[in-house]
């Protein structure tokens, strides 16, 4: 299984490395750059600062230099924030991102899982019908419009949760953040719950229990759970990195000092070392997260060859 | 983005079973699938509302006394007042919100078809071509199709924009060509059964190129898959579209979408409603619908139950 | 093992944070503060928020009193002399950085060679540049720091020689681009001086925590002279972006100030939370460049018909809700060294707004521009909702004209590289004063230089160019008697808005939103408002 691991990561390098290289290109042909701020800059400054980025040169040997850079581990310097290099800044918001990611999976999943079987039990029925609108109206309401609604209620009219910010070790401040980025997951978790889960219940050996007089939840238990699991467990990997992408918003409307809020200021200042950055670890997340769900499934299931 | 409503999971499943089942059997199958979609009351009360919206947005501008862009320098971020003709009241430039409304529920439709019909276009082909030709052609090609999933795509969508700068048109084609990769896994399993088939062999047999049998054979049965894809597409392409707004990257003024108009509203929810709730209103129940209608076209066309 | 530490550091800061804040004894001030800092290091900052952070914790020869005024700081008294070119500062004795080490006239030396020295690539170095040689050393023609007109004459004086006279040097002393910086740190630890580890203060404040992305936190400083007339303990400075977040999170009583508001939330801010709104003018003009190099924009009278056609009256208090006074001038009422000179107004200033209209209208069809046969040009923004309700506005004023304006917005550093290449019609743009003085707006308007085969613009813009006018400004630029050079400041005003170089619009306006429990806070020309001046009632 370690072959196959490394292959994974080996095969995977190539691909973040062709990512890179068209992001920084491609950055760079968009117009702006990072000193184009509302003043214009003495030339001398600006001559200054360019030779102070290297940007002074060649297009391509930047770009050496910073892939030079980054097989070192170095994502170099931000152009924007001076106090910090790139690799700082992401290593403080990186714990921030990933916390509030895993704690808006963990959520959103139970929450997904728990009324996907509610709504498939009762189909048709009137819990049903009132869950199934609730998981779409989670689905269909743009989150910085979520955000700041909960915002409003919860934080100002209500006064039950802090508004915003964030405290180190205060699970009070992550409430209405998790639940905003938990919403969408755990509405297409309880989706696809609810799905499989119909399709178990109407499958023979479920009449046949039922035939034989156990209880519902018995038949739940014992039989429909663990099958309709399955297509559920294989959406969670792509859902873990969707949510660990996913809190631009959430980090920007409720001022969380994650990565995902940099990735998009960085991108608007044309902070390119920043940008590169962000992208990069976000790629790396992806890549773990999908390597991870890869190995736990030929865990789980020894049919899975590794090749 | 990719997966906003689930879509990918739910049409992944979808299209393993097409690939477990024999391949779909034309007219009788879309005649059978009607009678079901009719019986389906959520997904028929759906598409009336839907087409509902679609003729408010394209016909109502005719019916109203002001324009999206016309500014009423009397009556500058005004409730709804009848008498004016501001029946949902007017923006902070005094233009009629009903007016942008309508404009804007246009142009987030029209975004979203055009997106979803590069990412049909290209996914119909780069599958049809893989699943067609098979063996290493398929391996690589399907290999690529991995790698790009495993890509932030919405930091993609956001470099993209920073580049191609507000052209909507740009954009969307832009974000069509990342969308297409669900699609063209499906299309590549449906392909690969096809192709078993006899009346493909025949067309093989009978000197047809290869380019021929795709659209020929093979596009047109895929009818089935595509048309869920697209109705489970195009509210996604909405929902991007209103984040890439609350950004400050959505369409250039005088036009607006939807997720304009609502990030917009959104800060101003306490003082000035009317600019939200209309708005998001149009976008909750046109979103709400459509993915009812896709889930309903999914039931209908369900291949178990044949 | 990096990472590790600064999860040991947030952590511990944490704690020790939570321990500070369960303690009623200490008095803290909660400060929205706009954007992530991108530096608080002095030479490298350049916005308003770092302003507020660096202000609190530097303190420079002078220093700003509540109302924004130059006041003695680290420097006990000053002699100028009699020519205006030589200033002689006497520092207050004792004064100390934080960690103990005394300040003295060498770190005054260093901090200014370190602001010009070209390694250092200071954004803002240039407001400094009125000190004799000092854009020489920034543009690397002269590389002996020594000749530089800063100099230490013994540990507690400090002599500043000039280019020429500059009546508004006190004021720009006061801009943190003149802070002294620990020399004895910096030949330590370098550009890491910066680093909560490593960082000391002269001001009121010390930075004592810094969590990117979240905020900085300062606490009062026992070594600062005036110690004893600092009441607030503790400031945390709030990274905010989302403005409507951060006006939910004052009214949630997180922030005691906000400095800045949402679009379209003054007149819900003035009636539901009455006494709080601190919206002031302050010194600053909001405007509209026309590419001079463009034809038919090269014509003054279709410029002036341009300009005629907003009608500014409904700009500030109808569509952006905030009261923005209307400016027709370049010089904001208010600015200082501008004694005798009446606020700019423009000949057609008696007119109604109809009659405005028509006149325009005669204008653009003596050009032939008609309904039918309009002018259309293109007008550029930058990304943000009050310039697209002015761009929106704007362009529907200008219709009525026969012209058709089509909307173009991108982001800050696009917009404002398509205004420095030249790639535009008409653009919005602002100002918001460096200090005090009519120079410092109108040096906007003057002719580019030539430098290297190439015009260099500067901020101008639009590329307005006029003989006349580069000539007042430059007489007035050595002229030492303040009466005589804010004539010929005015005289060159009156020239470049007579044939309208550019559009003026608005003033601005500072939006403060403070609770009633701070006192203190007073509104001011240059919207500064140091800490030390606050206080804050339990």
């Amino acid at each position: 299984m370690f072959g196959y691991a490394i292959r994974r990561v080996l095969s995977a390098l190539p691909v973040v490395l062709i990512a890179v290289t068209a992001c920084f290109f491609i950055l760079r042909l968009a117009p702006g750059g990072p000193f184009d701020g509302e003043r214009a800059l003495p030339p001398e400054t600006l001559a200054n600062l360019r030779a102070h980025y290297n940007l002074d040169l060649p297009l391509i040997q930047q770009y050496g230099i910073y892939v030079g850079r980054l097989l070192q581990g170095d994502f170099g310097p931000s152009m924007v924030y001076n106090d910090f290099t790139v690799a700082q800044m992401l290593w403080i918001g990186l714990p921030f991102t990933l916390m509030l990611g895993f704690t808006a999976f963990v959520v959103g999943t139970v929450a997904g899982l728990v009324a996907g079987s509610l709504s498939a039990v009762n189909q048709n029925k009137l819990p049903d019908y009132v869950l199934v609108m609730l998981v779409m109206v989670g689905l269909v309401v743009p989150n910085f419009l979520m955000a700041s609604i909960l915002q409003l209620v919860f934080g100002v009219y209500l006064d039950w949760f802090p508004a915003g910010g964030w405290k180190p070790g205060s699970l009070q401040h992550l409430v209405l953040p998790v639940i905003v980025l938990a919403l969408p997951h755990a509405g297409r978790t309880a989706r696809l719950m609810r799905g499989s889960m119909i399709e178990v219940l109407g499958t023979n050996y479920v009449r046949t229990a039922r035939s034989k007089g156990l209880g519902t939840r018995l038949i739940l238990a014992r039989h429909a759970i663990k099958p309709a699991l399955l297509p559920v467990v294989s959406y969670l990997g792509p859902g873990l990195s969707y949510l660990l992408t996913g809190s631009l918003v959430v980090e920007q409307v409720f001022a969380l000092p994650g990565i995902g809020k940099y990735f998009i200021s960085a991108a608007l200042n044309r902070d390119y070392g920043l940008v590169l950055g962000t992208t990069i670890l976000y790629m790396l997340i992806i890549l773990a997260v999908n390597l991870l769900v890869d190995i736990l499934y030929a865990w789980l299931d020894p049919k899975v060859r590794y090749d | 983005m990719a997966g906003v409503t689930g879509k990918d999971a739910v049409l992944t499943a979808y299209a393993q079973k097409l690939e477990t089942l024999d391949a779909p059997k034309g007219r009788s199958l879309t005649q059978d699938a009607m009678r079901r979609l009719v019986r389906n009351k959520a997904a028929v009360l759906s598409l009336f509302v839907v087409g509902f919206i679609v003729v408010f947005a394209f016909v109502g501008p005719y019916l109203l006394p002001w324009a999206y862009d016309k500014i009423d320098w009397s009556a500058i971020r005004k409730p709804p007042n009848f008498e004016a003709g501001h029946y949902a009241g007017t923006d902070q430039n005094g233009r009629d919100m009903l007016a942008r409304i309508m404009q804007g529920t246009q142009m987030s439709l029209i975004v979203a078809l055009v997106a979803t019909m590069v990412s049909v276009f290209i996914g119909v082909i780069y599958g049809a071509v893989a699943g067609y030709f098979g063996g290493k052609v398929d391996a690589v090609m399907m290999r690529f199709v991995d790698i790009m999933y495993a890509l932030p795509y919405i930091l993609f969508v956001i470099i993209l924009v920073v580049i191609f700068g507000r052209n909507p048109v740009l954009l969307f084609v832009g974000i069509g060509c990342l969308e297409w990769l669900t699609m063209a896994r499906i299309v590549r399993g449906q392909t690969l059964s096809i192709k078993e088939r006899e009346f493909v062999e025949a067309a093989k047999a009978g000197g047809a190129k290869p380019w021929t049998i795709i659209i020929r054979h093979i596009v047109p049965n895929l009818t089935g898959p595509v048309v869920i894809y697209a109705t489970l597409t195009i509210p996604e392409i909405i929902l991007t579209e209103s984040f890439l707004s609350y950004l400050g990257l959505g369409v250039q003024e005088p036009q607006t979408s939807l997720g304009t108009l609502i990030s917009f509203g959104s800060p101003v929810a306490e003082t000035l409603p009317w600019m939200l709730i209309g708005p998001a209103v149009v976008l909750v129940s046109l979103l709400l619908c459509l993915t009812y209608i896709g889930d309903g076209l999914r039931d209908a066309l369900d291949p178990k139950d044949r | 093992m990096k990472f590790a530490q600064i999860l040991k550091a947030t952590a511990t800061a944490g704690v020790i944070a939570m321990a500070m804040t369960g303690g009623a004894s200490a008095i803290t001030l909660n400060m929205m503060n706009g954007s992530e800092p991108g530096s608080i290091d002095p030479h490298k900052a350049s916005g308003d928020w770092e302003n507020r952070i660096i202000g609190d914790y530097i303190e420079g020869l002078m220093a700003e009193d509540a109302n924004a005024d130059a006041i003695p700081g680290q420097a006990e008294s000053y002699t100028v002399s009699d020519d205006g070119l030589v200033y002689t500062f006497k520092l207050r004795p004792g004064i100390v950085w934080s960690d103990g080490v005394p300040v003295t006239a060498g770190d005054f030396v260093f901090a200014f060679q370190r602001l010009f020295d070209p390694k250092t690539a200071s954004d803002y170095a240039y407001l400094q540049f009125p000190i004799l040689n000092g854009s020489e050393i920034s543009d690397g023609s002269i590389t002996d720091f020594s000749q530089l007109g800063v100099k230490a004459i013994d540990d507690t004086t400090v002599e500043i020689t000039l280019e020429g006279p500059t009546p508004y040097f006190l004021q720009a002393l006061t801009h943190y681009t003149a802070y002294p910086v620990p020399k004895h740190v910096i030949d330590k630890v370098g550009d890491g001086w910066t680093k909560v580890e490593n960082i000391v203060s002269n001001g009121p404040y010390t930075i004592k925590e810094w969590v990117p992305g979240s905020y900085i936190k300062s606490v009062k400083s026992d070594t600062y002279y005036d110690a004893a007339n600092v009441n607030i303990d503790e400031v945390n400075y709030f990274v905010q972006d989302d403005l409507a977040a951060a006006l939910a999170r004052y009214r949630a009583g997180e922030y005691d100030i906000l400095t800045d508001i949402p679009s379209d939330q003054a007149e819900w801010i003035k009636t539901n939370l009455p006494g709080q709104d601190f919206f002031a003018p302050f010194l600053g003009v909001y405007y509209y460049v026309i590419n001079q190099e463009k034809a038919p924009f090269d014509n003054a009278d279709l410029r002036k018909a341009l300009s005629m056609t907003i009608n500014r009256d409904v700009i500030g208090p109808d569509v952006l809700g905030t009261g923005e006074l209307p400016a027709y001038g370049w010089v904001p009422e208010g600015t200082a060294n501008y004694e005798g000179v009446d606020p700019y107004q423009p000949s057609w200033i008696g007119l109604s707004y109809e009659e405005r209209v028509a006149e325009a209208k005669g204008i653009m069809e003596g050009l032939g521009y008609t309904a039918a046969t309009p002018l259309t040009l293109q007008l550029k923004y930058n990304t943000n909702d009050n310039h697209q309700r002015v761009a929106v506005a704007i362009a529907s004023m200008w219709e009525q004209i026969g012209v058709k304006a089509e909307l173009f917005n991108s982001e800050t550093a696009v917009h404002y590289d398509s205004l420095r290449a030249g790639d535009f019609e008409v653009g919005r743009a602002g100002w918001l004063l460096d200090y005090s003085d009519p120079s410092n707006t109108l040096d906007l308007l003057t002719t580019g230089i030539m430098q290297d085969g190439a015009m260099n613009w500067g901020n101008n813009y639009g590329r307005y160019s006029n003989d006349e006018f580069d000539g007042l400004m430059k007489s007035a630029a050595s002229e030492n008697d303040l009466a005589a050079r804010a004539k010929m400041l005015g005289d060159a005003e009156k020239i470049a808005m007579d044939e309208t170089g550019a559009i003026p619009i608005y003033w601005y306006i500072a939006q403060n939103v403070v609770t009633p429990t701070i006192t203190g806070f007073q509104n001011n020309a240059k919207d500064i408002h140091r800490t030390r001046w606050l206080s804050k009632a339990e």
